[in-house]
Formats: C-alpha cells, sequence, structure tokens
C-alpha cells in the first residue's frame, strides 16, 4: 500500500441548528478546511442527523450525482420532476442532478429523528438530464460480505450513478474479514465505518472514521468488532468531464 | 474586506435566481447573475468582475467561446466552475478560489 489518509470523525466539520445536526468530512457549506476538499470525485460525506418532522425544504441542485444512504429512521423526498419517496436503513437513493433539479429530504416521522448520510460525486458527464432513483436492498447479503449499492452500469447490483465510482457496503461480526479491489486502474478507494470498527491494512478506524487510499491493489478489512459496518467507495482520482 | 466581484453564467433560470440570492447575501460577495452567454458579455461590458462562475447548461462550445470573449474584454478574470446548483459548495469553492490570488 502506498499512501493512505485518515479522517478521524471528531476531526470532522460539524454544523448545528434547531432541526439539524450535520458532520463534515469535507469542505461542505461553512466549514472550510483547505485540506478537506475533496477526495478525487468524492465531494461531499456528510453524516446528518434531522428532527422529528423537519428537514431541507425545497432547494436546487445539478451537476452532481447525490447519494443517500439512511441510517437511522425514514426520509421523505419530493423534487420537481414528479418523483416522490420515502427512503429508510436498506434503502439507497441517488439523485443525478445534470441540468437541474429541486427536491426537499424531510423526516416522515414527527417525532424520531432520521440519520442518513448524504454523499455528493462529481459527476462524469455534465449536463445530463436529471434521474432519480431509490432502491431496497436484500440486507441478507450484506452480512460478513460486502453488497454493492451503486455503480455506472443499470445491469449491475445497486443504483446508477453518471460516474465510473462504486459503493459497497457490508455488516461484519467481529474477526470476519474481506477483501476489496478498485474496479478500474486509476480508483482509489475510501472507506467510512458506520458503526463499530475495522482493522484496514493495519489502521484501527472507528465509528465514522474515514479512510482514503488513493492507488492501491487489492485492501483487507477485518471487523474488531460485532455489528460492524462499513461503507466502501470505490472513486475515480481524476475528475475528467464531458460536457454534453 | 473589498467585496468579491461576481459573474455567474447558467442556463437554469430557477437555479440562477437562488444563484443570485445566495451571492448577493453573503457580506464578502456581489454580482450578477446571467442565463445566456449574450448577456454575459453585455454585462461585462458594463462592469469589472473578479470572477466568473460557471453554473449548469452551458455547452463546452459556449463555455469556451464565453470565457475567451470575457478574457477579451477582462483579461484578469478568473474562472471556475459552480457544482452543485445551491449552498453547498458556494462557499467553499469560493474561498479555495481566495486561496489562489
Amino acid at each position: 500500500m502506498k499512501d493512505f489518509i485518515i479522517h478521524k470523525a471528531g476531526s470532522r466539520g460539524h454544523a448545528e441548528n434547531e432541526w439539524l445536526s450535520s458532520y463534515q468530512t469535507f469542505s461542505f457549506s461553512r466549514y472550510y478546511h483547505p485540506e478537506r476538499i475533496q477526495f478525487g470525485a468524492l465531494r461531499v460525506l456528510n453524516d446528518d442527523t434531522v428532527a422529528g418532522g423537519k428537514g431541507f425544504g425545497s432547494h436546487p441542485h445539478d451537476n452532481m450525482e447525490i447519494i443517500s444512504i439512511p441510517l437511522e429512521g425514514a426520509l421523505e423526498h419530493r423534487d420537481n420532476l414528479g418523483n416522490t419517496g420515502i427512503i429508510r436503513k436498506g434503502d439507497i437513493q441517488v439523485m443525478t442532478t445534470g441540468t437541474g433539479v429541486f427536491h426537499s429530504e424531510v423526516n416522515a416521522d414527527p417525532e424520531q429523528p432520521v440519520k442518513f448520510l448524504q454523499i455528493w460525486i462529481f459527476p462524469k458527464q455534465l449536463n445530463v438530464k436529471p434521474r432519480y432513483e431509490q432502491i431496497t436492498l436484500d440486507r441478507v447479503h450484506q452480512v460478513n460480505q460486502l453488497q454493492q449499492i451503486v455503480s455506472p452500469y443499470p445491469e449491475e447490483e445497486g443504483c446508477q450513478i453518471n460516474q465510473d465510482a462504486w459503493f459497497s457496503m457490508g455488516t461484519f461480526e467481529r474477526s470476519k474479514t474481506a477483501r476489496y479491489n478498485a474496479r478500474i486502474t486509476n480508483n482509489g478507494l475510501y472507506f467510512f465505518v458506520i458503526n463499530g470498527s475495522f482493522n484496514i491494512e493495519g489502521q484501527k478506524l472507528d465509528s465514522r472514521d474515514g479512510m482514503g487510499i488513493p492507488e492501491c491493489g487489492p485492501v483487507n478489512i477485518e471487523a474488531l468488532e460485532d455489528n460492524s459496518t462499513i461503507l466502501i467507495m470505490d472513486i475515480p482520482m481524476k475528475v475528467d468531464q464531458q460536457n454534453m | 474586506m473589498e467585496q468579491l466581484k461576481i459573474l455567474a453564467a447558467g442556463k437554469n433560470k430557477d437555479i440562477m435566481t437562488v444563484i443570485d440570492r445566495l451571492i448577493n447575501t453573503h457580506e464578502n460577495w456581489s454580482g450578477v447573475t446571467v442565463t445566456t452567454t449574450e448577456e454575459a458579455i453585455d454585462t461585462a461590458k458594463e462592469a469589472r468582475y473578479d470572477l466568473l462562475l460557471i453554473c449548469a447548461g452551458l455547452s463546452s462550445v459556449e463555455e469556451k467561446e464565453l470565457t475567451e470573449e470575457l478574457h477579451t474584454l477582462q483579461p484578469n478574470l478568473r474562472v471556475m466552475r459552480h457544482y452543485g446548483g445551491g449552498s453547498g459548495l458556494l462557499e467553499s469553492e469560493i474561498q479555495s478560489y481566495l486561496k489562489t490570488i
């Protein structure tokens, strides 16, 4: 393994108001850290908690792939393309925002908070037609193994995004291992521990820690405690974009 | 601190309305948003800008022609692409720009 970067959970940016608590691995909104701008095409990794009945009102996005992964609770989506839906733990939501979309994401439960990861990836192609997709995973396939949840191709498992990026998730018992290799040359790997702790190539990562490896061969991960969940993002390190 | 003068060009009128609000409510920024390259060129003939923000919808040809034309009018104008179409990245994009000058 050549090089890596670790983003400890406690080092992330944090924004809080009466309805939102957001921990930000990379610079976002009013959090700016010149060494925390992006990891290749991975630009935003926000760990958000939204109070019951509250949420993000209608607002725009363009030219970004936005992936939402609920961790607890229920999130209600509406957009100006006519899409509506509620996503819960085990679901994945993807928006290709392209030429522009307005959407809202609101906690569907009036009482309980919703927790979710909000991930933004720079697109491969600019100014494409906006697109929305949500899927429900069979989480049986995440037990002690990695399940692919996002890919660039509709024929592959998971939601489709407009970038040469693949996401996988798995929940492991203590001492269980897995091995992951980037799908294409020049992709790097970003590991984000959702729960528990992992040993990744000799580095211990705890809950909500992140680790990026820009250039690597196969990477071994080992769960250090039961019910440890990890998200692996296989990301282009160079953002070459085609304008449509 | 002198305000950063921003000219933002993109084709989605609704999004550009939001971008306009974000730029002009920021204490250190001011600017104009336009939805055509012609409007951008006319605007650049009227006032000096520090930064051209390329927003969604311009084709690669339009983007190239606009950049070339504006550099003829204002050689020191810096050009940056805005991603995300909202408040999420605008602040850090501008902060990154300011680090380069």
